[in-house]
């Protein structure tokens, strides 16, 4: 884990341009400065940003990589770029949507998880298929429901042509355009996203800023629900200095799985012929809803993985509904009554029979539930404040 | 050598007649426990449905499936029947082991008008497979003065009991195995289940058989010989001349090695690669089911694991003794857990 070496002065990104009903760009540039600012201390709360030795931050990179983000060109049909589901207005989602919509508005499988704090995730994408933050940004680009393009042929020859481009790939890998690779765009959009570090949370000032008043008292109580009767924390960890919300591992907590209750003796030896004929596992997860349920089992075929998904942080959540790695639960309030009823969403339907350990009913009084909601709501940062339900515009 | 994917993968087995490859599961250690009427321990059912789903989408399915013993935590028809409940659910046939569990509360009547006979042999392709009710004890003991049923049960379920009994097989079934055994080519492959060990570990946990060396004695003559038990939650495996001995894991809950227990200096076997502390959060870890496949002759035995890496372990005919194939240099064993 590197440091950011404090003599990084990061200036504020051009802003992009963000259109429609939210005008946010006083919130892009707040973003953008709250990231770039950590190229010092990371934010109360958090730990400083892993970054791999072989993609070290720059200013030039991070700018690069801000540009790529916001980039439609690199879509089939012009009109999707990274930002379009990771809006920096909607704390990166594309919220309220269910599942992404890419080109030709094609639905995806998946929701758009935020792209706030992905920074400190060990591996990338619901089912963990992408080990990095590198690897991880190449795919939509290629996937024929996000970006639709057939391969990177066009990304190469726009970033090696057009002249902002090639000042800014000079600027940030010395570079001359023809030796410009997917390596370089992947490190740079990776080095943007390592900026999107976002502490500083009502909880964070309490916890580890000692500042009594900074959370409500039902939320201190809901933070007493999520450490004991709700059993949150064995998933959504935290540590002694800083909390990340995640234990990086996937679970099967009854989501998704039991719409395809009745197929899996067919879908998964299906999805494991497919696989031997070489199949792309991220396109046939993303186009196809079943295979989609199936999990990180698709990835690791062990049947401990199955209908499994990465812990996602709690982190902003109260921000970015709807939940679930299929986004079909709208609220909190749902969220915590599935996991009140021991893995089901309606409590008088069955309990997948490969749900998780730990996964149980809990018993939580109507109180307990209002206060761990309270405490979900303390955990948004000051950048996205505005998006909370009654933040202050 | 079975691949870490196998479980639904189609793999091919290598044995002798192509048509005669097979696999088989173990299931053991379900402890299905009677809270209250029609109520049962959430989590000990959760393990077995979880052992029965994941067996059902073996692909290719497995010849039958094995249930190593203790369906019920204390012998209740109740339990019994709630067990047998679930395992209906299991597409292959079924073959059962008698548990101390399942035993000692109607010494093993309910249970054998479910499941028949607690010791019998069958063939299946090529090989020669046996199972032994290795719960017994002497009929002192047994028929002792015990008040209630229920009482005898109590002391034998209890891992630490002061007043339990040593298990063994008891001569009746001693010489039913060796006329059994009687006229089976010494090339055949020779497969033993039994629920406790038919190996000495530690007695005061009755990870123990008493008459474990005369019925090694009548095995001796064969060329490969596995035996598989359940029992000790845990897994475990050791090598004595020809005999391989594996472990099976619990579906209920792990057990530790008795060395993390024993006050008094006592001798165990020393354990070749110690299971993983479980995560207590996971309530599933530390506990699974098996595969096993017999396409050398020998058990190699995949151990799919609840919320933790699958173990294979694997006869080694370099070595010729059964061996983890990841964990087994020390270098490459598991370093202990940390997690918050």
């Amino acid at each position: 884990m590197i440091r950011l070496a404090s003599r990084l002065k990061l200036r504020p990104a051009r802003a992009p341009e963000i259109r429609g009903r939210h005008p946010g760009l006083g919130l892009w540039s707040m973003l953008a400065i709250a990231g770039f600012s950590l190229a010092g201390e990371p934010p109360l709360g958090l730990p400083p940003v892993p970054v791999p030795a072989s993609n070290p931050l720059s200013d030039a990179k991070v700018e690069l990589g801000a540009k790529l983000f916001n980039e439609k060109r690199f879509s089939s049909t012009g009109l999707v770029s990274c930002s379009t589901c990771h809006a920096p207005d909607k704390a990166f989602t594309d919220s309220p949507l269910q599942v992404s919509a890419g080109v030709h508005n094609q639905d995806g499988t998946r929701n758009a998880p935020t792209l706030a704090n992905a920074a400190y995730f060990k591996r990338l994408f619901w089912d963990g298929r992408s080990p990095d933050l590198e690897d991880q940004s190449r795919h939509p680009l290629v996937n024929p429901v996000e970006m639709g393009l057939r391969n990177y042929d066009p990304v190469l020859q726009l970033v090696r042509s057009d002249p902002d481009y090639v000042r800014m790939f000079r600027d940030a890998f010395a570079k001359e355009p023809a030796a410009v690779g997917m390596t370089e765009v992947k490190q740079a959009i990776a080095s943007f996203e390592r900026t999107l570090v976002f502490g500083d949370s009502p909880f964070d000032r309490w916890y580890f800023g000692g500042e009594q008043g900074a959370m409500s008292e039902s939320a201190q109580r809901g933070f007493k629900v999520f450490l004991e009767d709700g059993r949150c924390v064995s998933c959504h960890t935290i540590e002694e200095q800083f909390a990340l919300f995640t234990d990086n591992r996937f679970h099967n907590i009854g989501v998704g799985i039991n719409r395809i209750r009745g197929e899996l003796l067919r879908l998964t030896p299906e999805l494991l012929r497919a696989k031997a004929r070489g199949i792309n596992v991220d396109k046939a997860v993303l186009s196809d809803e079943d295979t989609a349920e199936l999990g990180r089992f698709a990835l690791s075929e062990r049947f401990d993985d199955l209908g499994a998904f990465k812990t996602p942080s709690l982190r902003n959540v109260a921000v970015t509904p709807p939940y679930m790695h299929d986004g079909s639960l709208g609220t909190l309030r749902a969220v915590v009554d599935h996991y009140n009823n021991g893995g089901v969403t309606d409590p008088t339907d069955q309990v997948s029979d490969y749900l998780s350990g730990g996964i149980r009913p809990l018993h939580l009084s109507e109180q307990q539930i209002v206060d761990l909601i309270a405490f979900m709501e303390a955990l948004t940062s000051p950048q996205f404040a505005a998006l909370a339900p009654g933040g202050s515009p | 050598m079975l691949a870490t994917v196998l479980p639904v993968t189609l793999v091919e087995l290598a044995f002798a007649k192509g048509e005669e490859n097979f696999s088989f599961a173990v299931i053991s250690d379900a402890h299905i426990q009677n809270v209250r009427s029609g109520e049962f321990v959430r989590s000990w059912d959760r393990g077995l449905i979880r052992a029965v789903a994941e067996t059902n989408l073996l692909n290719p399915a497995p010849d039958f499936v094995v249930f190593g013993g203790d369906l019920a935590h204390l012998g209740t028809k109740a339990e019994l029947d709630h067990g047998a409940q679930i395992l209906a659910a299991l597409h292959p046939k079924m073959r059962f082991v008698m548990g101390e569990c399942d035993y000692y509360l109607d010494l093993g009547e309910y249970w054998s008008s479910l499941f028949g006979p607690a010791w019998y042999s069958f063939d299946h392709k090529g090989v020669h497979f046996v199972v032994l009710n290795s719960i017994l004890t002497d009929e002192q003991w047994t028929h002792g003065p015990w008040g209630s049923d229920e009482l005898r049960m109590h002391e034998m379920a209890l891992l630490d009991s002061a007043h339990a009994s040593p298990f063994m097989v008891g001569e009746e079934q001693r010489a039913w195995l060796a006329a059994d055994l009687k006229g089976i080519p010494r090339s055949v492959p020779v497969v033993v289940f039994s629920h406790s060990p038919l190996q000495k570990i530690y007695r005061g946990w009755n990870f123990w058989t008493e008459d474990a060396e005369q019925i090694q004695e009548l095995l001796k003559p064969f060329d490969k010989v596995d035996v598989i038990y359940g029992h000790v939650h845990q897994i475990q495996y050791n090598q004595i001349g020809n005999i391989s001995f594996h472990s099976v894991v619990a579906t209920a809950w792990p057990l530790p090695y008795p060395q993390s227990y024993t006050q008094a200096q006592t001798y165990l076997p020393k354990l070749t690669v110690p299971m993983n502390r479980a995560d207590p959060f996971f309530e599933r870890d530390g506990t699974g089911w098996q595969l096993v496949n017999l396409a050398t002759g020998r058990a190699d035995i995949y151990y799919n694991l609840y919320n933790n890496a699958p173990r294979n372990v694997a006869f080694n005919p370099a070595t010729g003794r059964p061996e983890d194939t990841t964990y087994q240099a020390p270098e490459t064993r598991i370093a202990p857990q940390q997690h918050y």
